[in-house]
């Protein structure tokens, strides 16, 4: 899961105060488990290294809080980079799926061709999977099987965001 | 890569007033298994039943071996369906008063076999799918898992070019619907057959060599895509 | 009935009518079938009234005193009698004179017409009125003073007059006295052959409209079935979905009773405007008879709830569908072969005791004799399909097909054929009686229609001096080509030795006309022949004999002179015999009697229209008592005549009832089977194989059906025949009639059903469920 994209992701829309970047965050796509403010520098001055935000302004007072961070345009390449490339099909995956179709909706990309390069990812790895089982024993075709109904798991939930992705557009955009 | 088999081209449907297909493109290749995925009413089966000539597209066209089956006539159509092509549906398939072998052996009649080479061609191809021992028995006293694989054996039996299936596990439980793929697809791979699969279940779709997705009458070839 | 029991047949009764678009299809082609059959019945208990009807009619204005004399009182009336025909209708008619002060008057006139005035049926008056009655109203061109009433006629289409007259006297020949009409005697009924015959046919016609009546309660049956599976899917039991099914097809019955009875009384408003085999009958002489009517009325539901039970018994109705039971029953013979052998048994009694002259017989015995070799058939039939069809194996696959399917479900195919079966079955029994009965009802006359066409009978008012006169305006006729004239006269002989009492002929003519009598060889007027017939008595020349002429008697010598000539074949008489005068021979007072009638025979143009009522009119204006005949070689009783037609008709309306039942199962079963038909279609079944599948299908039941039918009908025709003591002669061209006539039906049911099968093979089919 990557705090750093979300990050570019949320500062695309505007600039923002690493105060405000914590509770979008937070509300957004971590409900119940609010990140520790030490992740939440760490991540902002790695990204300031790689050049991928720039610090926008001060406000009065002290504390990183008080800095405004703006996205640069190496930070929306490396979004969009990472937005369009599928993520490697396993368990447990729908979390960081999910902020990505959220980030897209946000940011005006095309949510439904993240779900639809996903869903390919995923029936590729069926299929090998699949001739694996197909041509194992018993035991691998227990284990194949595990995963086959892992991954189709998987899959009926990105068909079932993408029928509703409309009703997603609407929460998530002002 | 081979030359293609069947070409489906910018394929129109209507029933009544709803549009089934609007704008469906499919390419299949000699040998390979190409599962047609979308959900229910999307027009998956509308885009089977135009490739195999059983439906007239309103508009577009579909191009089997070089030759165009939508401008063929319905005796045409029939001839080429029995001959080139087979097909398994989801249910309600075999003849209910014919035998199962009578039943594999029913295209091959309809082309004019002789009917001990055609039962005896039949019971091959029962055995290869592992139900011999229902030959004699009547659809009615057989199971589900039993049928399908009788039917499937029915598409096979007069060796096609291309096996459309449609849903061909829809009526079956998990396992007895891998080993009808299973059989399904060895079968195909083993005579050189064609499949195109029409399936809404991603683990059946898994059988497949690619996936197209069928939304709203249209189909997209999302592997070409990405 | 406990309540429970009411309520499921009132939930039964709820679905056949909630069950959606479907359901009320259902229901309404049940209603619409039974009720078919139910109007059918209806009429046919509707016949015995509407017969005692006319009868009473025609008994109420009986005006024939057969010979016995009447005395002139304040009440008499003349009554000539003047039947005639125009065209092909006939045409009762009537001259009538006062003879009283207050004369008795024939029913349906409030007066008797005054001479040359006429009272005319309103079917008269409207032919009259029309172009077609020209020729016609030459003839009856009095005015139209009044108009006959209901209470005197037979029907609404008889065409009948009274005509006034002045001229008619008591002793005139075909004219009568009557003190009053009617008479309780004069109506005659069918003898008892005939009524054996209509008996057996309706028998023979409406057994198969109940099996018609039975298999439209059928109507639907697997989607009802499948409705029921539903019910028992949220927890009816066996017992609750039966009774829910007996619910809903008494429903289905009692609509059908209703419809029934709306189709009956609207039929019967247009009886009044059909006409049927010459007859036309009054809508209020259509009553159905009040016990049948309500035994009809309480027996099809009745019948709906046992054909419904007993259906399902073959049937187990799960929560998840519904399984089929048989298929590997064998069916027993010896039970089916039980009604049959008791139908003959029935008869076999009766063998050689009805003649035309016998009294009358069981009918009962008879309906139930018959009844069960005709339900022999329909019980016979599925064991004979099922021990034929599972013999049956190899060809081309549509037969295959049809070979299997009749192995797994024959009886579904062999009830459809079964009314079929028991139509033929009972109309070639039929079809046997009629081939031997006609011959006794066909009597030759011995006429000869080669050599003169038409027979006038006319009084001459001043006896033979008349005849030149009568026979120029019968030549002058239009169509007329020549005129053969002569006058009949009787001869009384001297009495036997044992008292009898001979009579001969006394043929009165010119030379001309006697020598197409016999070969009198040369000829002058004065001469006198005996006709050599060994089969007539002729008197000797010089013997002492009686002219009798009417009422007139003269004694006569036969000329010392005259000879014995060897006889010629007349065209009216046939063989010629006794004696042959020329009018010089006679006395005058014989000769020129006034009201002598001459009988000319004629020969016409055959290319000539009308002849017949051309010289009709010219009659009428010599003589309204006359007579025109045409010469005939053979006479059809009437009545039996109407028999035969009847039966043509209703076996025609009842094989098109039974096609209907038949289209309607094809198509359901067709409809059921939609899905398969499209996955046929799909891996490249053709048309053809399918359309032939569909007939093999249909005709090995049919043919199988025929063949039990005929063998049936064999053998009811062949105890009808015993009963009868007529020699039993197979009738093979009314047997091949009846069956190409079975299979005509046949082959329309498939043809009709074609287009719906080749609509069910496009490929929509698979896109259901």
């Amino acid at each position: 899961m990557s705090i750093g994209h979300s990050f570019l992701g949320l500062l695309e829309g505007k600039p923002r105060h690493g105060y405000d970047l914590k509770r979008a965050y937070d509300e957004r796509f971590s409900p119940g488990r609010p990140l520790h403010h030490g992740q939440v520098y760490a991540t902002l001055s790695r990204l300031l290294k790689n050049g991928l935000v720039v610090v926008d302004g001060l406000e009065p007072g002290e504390g990183p809080e008080r800095k405004r961070y703006a996205v640069t345009d190496a930070g929306i390449t490396d979004v969009q980079a990472w937005l369009s490339q599928p993520e490697k099909p396993e368990p447990y995956l729908q979390s960081v799926l999910y902020t990505k179709v959220v980030l897209a909706l946000m940011t005006g990309r095309p949510a439904d061709e993240i779900l639809d390069v996903q869903r390919t990812e995923h029936l590729r790895l069926m299929r090998d999977v699949t001739r694996r089982k197909t041509g194992g024993d018993l035991a691998e075709q227990l284990i194949c099987d595990h995963a086959l109904f892992h991954l189709e798991a998987d899959l009926r939930w990105l068909e079932l965001t993408a029928a509703r992705l409309n009703e997603l557009a609407a929460r998530v955009r002002p | 890569m081979t030359e293609p088999l069947l070409v489906g081209t910018d394929l129109h449907k209507m029933y009544g007033t709803t549009p089934a297909l609007r704008g469906s493109s499919l390419t299949v290749r000699a040998g390979e298994i190409v599962a047609v995925m979308g959900s229910s009413g999307s027009g998956k089966s509308t885009l089977l039943h135009c490739l195999a000539g059983i439906v007239r597209p309103d508009d577009g066209t579909v191009v089997y071996a070089g030759r165009e089956i939508s401008a063929m006539s319905d005796v045409e159509r029939s001839a080429l369906r029995r001959r080139d092509f087979g097909f398994v549906f989801q249910f309600g398939q075999l003849v209910p008063e014919l035998t199962c072998v009578e039943n594999v052996a029913l295209p091959l009649r309809l082309d004019g076999v002789r009917r001990k080479e055609a039962e005896r061609r039949a019971r091959v191809w029962l055995d290869r799918l592992e139900v011999g021992d229902v030959a004699a028995k009547l659809p009615g006293q057989i199971s589900g898992g039993q049928g399908q694989r009788v039917a499937v054996a029915r598409a096979l039996v007069t060796e096609p070019k291309v096996v459309f299936a449609d849903e061909p596990t829809g009526a079956l439980d998990s396992l007895n619907g891998e080993k009808v793929m299973q059989l399904l697809g060895q079968a195909a791979r083993d005579t050189g057959a064609a499949v195109v699969l029409v399936t809404h279940e991603p683990r059946v779709a898994a059988y497949a060599d690619r996936e197209v997705v069928v939304r709203d009458g249209a189909s997209l070839d999302l592997e070409r895509v990405a | 009935m406990s309540p429970s029991w009411l309520r499921e047949l009132l939930l039964g009764a709820r679905m056949a009518l909630a069950g959606g678009r479907s359901g009320l299809a259902r229901a309404a082609l049940t209603a619409v079938g039974v009720g078919l059959g139910v109007a059918m019945l209806l009429a046919a208990v509707s016949i015995p009234h509407m017969m005692q009807a006319r009868s009473d009619r025609g008994a109420s204005r009986a005006d024939q005193n057969y010979g016995t004399q009447v005395e002139r009182t304040d009440r008499s009336t003349l009554v000539g009698e003047t039947d005639m025909a125009y065209r092909t209708d006939g045409i009762r008619g009537r001259l009538l004179q006062a003879e009283g002060a207050d004369p008795a008057l024939p029913p349906g006139l409030t007066a008797l017409p005054r001479p040359g005035e006429m009272a005319v049926s309103p079917a008269l008056a409207r032919l009259l009125l029309s172009p077609d009655g020209a020729l016609l109203r030459e003839r009856l061109h009095y005015p139209a003073t009044a108009i006959i009433g209901d209470k005197g006629l037979q029907g609404p289409g008889e065409l009948a007059f009274y005509l006034g007259s002045d001229k008619l006297t008591a002793d005139t020949p075909g004219v009568g006295r009557r003190n009053a009409f009617g008479d309780e005697n004069t109506s005659e009924g069918l003898d008892p052959v005939l009524l054996l015959l209509v008996v057996i046919i309706f028998v023979v016609l409406l057994l198969p409209v109940a099996m018609f009546v039975a298999s439209a309660i059928r109507f639907g049956g697997d989607s009802r079935d499948r409705r029921l599976a539903g019910v028992r899917l949220v927890g009816a039991d066996t017992g609750m979905a039966r009774r829910i099914a007996a619910g809903e097809a008494m429903l289905s019955a009692l609509l059908g009773v209703a419809a029934g009875a709306v189709m009956f009384f609207a039929g019967r408003s247009f009886v009044g405007s059909v006409e049927l085999m010459d007859i036309t009958v009054f809508p209020s002489d259509v009553q159905p008879d009040p016990v049948l009517a309500a035994l009809i009325v309480l027996a099809v539901p009745a019948a709906a709830v046992v054909v419904t039970v007993l259906s399902l018994r073959r049937v187990m109705i799960e929560p998840l569908g519904v399984v089929r039971r048989g298929g590997d029953t064998r069916r027993r013979l010896w039970w089916r072969l039980i009604m049959p052998v008791l139908g003959v048994l029935l008869l076999l009694p009766m063998v050689g005791s009805v003649s035309r002259s016998s009294e009358g017989f069981s009918e009962w015995q008879v309906i139930g004799g018959v009844c069960l070799i005709l339900l022999g058939v329909a019980t016979l039939l599925p064991w004979l399909v099922q021990s034929v069809v599972r013999r049956l194996h190899g060809g081309p696959v549509a037969w295959q097909l049809a070979v299997r399917r009749l192995q797994l479900d024959g009886s579904m195919s062999a009830r459809a054929v079964t009314g079929v079966a028991v139509a033929v079955a009972g109309a070639i029994g039929l079809q046997m009686m009629f081939a031997a009965v006609e011959a006794n009802y066909q009597q030759r006359t011995g006429q000869d229609p080669s050599r003169a066409q038409l027979y006038v009978a006319t009084a001459m008012p001043h006896g033979w001096s008349d005849a030149a006169g009568v026979v120029a305006k019968l030549a002058a006729t239009t169509g007329v080509t020549s005129v053969n004239p002569r006058a009949m006269l009787g001869l009384e002989l001297p009495a036997l030795p044992n008292g009898e009492q001979p009579g001969a002929a006394l043929f009165l003519g010119d030379c001309a006309a006697l020598s197409r009598i016999a070969e009198i060889g040369a000829c002058t007027d004065g001469d006198a022949y005996l006709v050599d017939n060994p089969e007539a008595p002729t008197p000797a020349a010089g013997a002492a004999v009686t002219i009798r002429d009417g009422e007139a008697q003269t004694p006569w010598t036969v000329p010392a002179g005259a000879r014995t000539v060897p006889p010629l074949s007349d065209p009216y008489y046939g063989l010629a015999s006794g004696v042959l005068v020329t009018p010089a021979a006679l006395p005058a007072a014989v000769r020129d009697r006034p009201g002598l009638q001459l009988q000319a025979l004629l020969t016409v143009d055959p290319a000539a229209v009308d002849v017949a009522d051309h010289v009709t009119n010219t009659r009428w204006e010599l003589d309204q008592l006359g007579a025109t005949w045409e010469i005939n070689p053979t006479m059809v009783d009437n009545k039996f005549a109407q028999v035969r037609k009847g039966l043509f008709a209703g076996a025609a309306v009842t094989l098109l009832l039974i096609g209907a039942s038949l289209l309607v199962v094809v198509l359901e079963q067709l409809r059921d089977r939609r899905r398969l038909l499209a996955v046929l279609v799909a891996f490249g079944t053709r048309r053809r194989t399918m359309s032939w599948a569909i007939l093999w299908q249909t005709a090995v039941p049919v043919v199988l059906g025929l063949v039990l039918a005929c063998a049936a009908g064999l053998a009811l025709g062949a105890v009808l025949l015993r009963i009868i003591g007529e020699p039993v002669a197979i009738d093979w061209a009314g047997i091949g009639i009846v069956s190409a006539l079975a299979g005509a039906v046949i082959l329309l049911v498939t043809a009709l059903s074609l287009p719906v099968l080749w609509r069910l093979m496009r490929a929509e089919g698979l896109r259901t469920e």
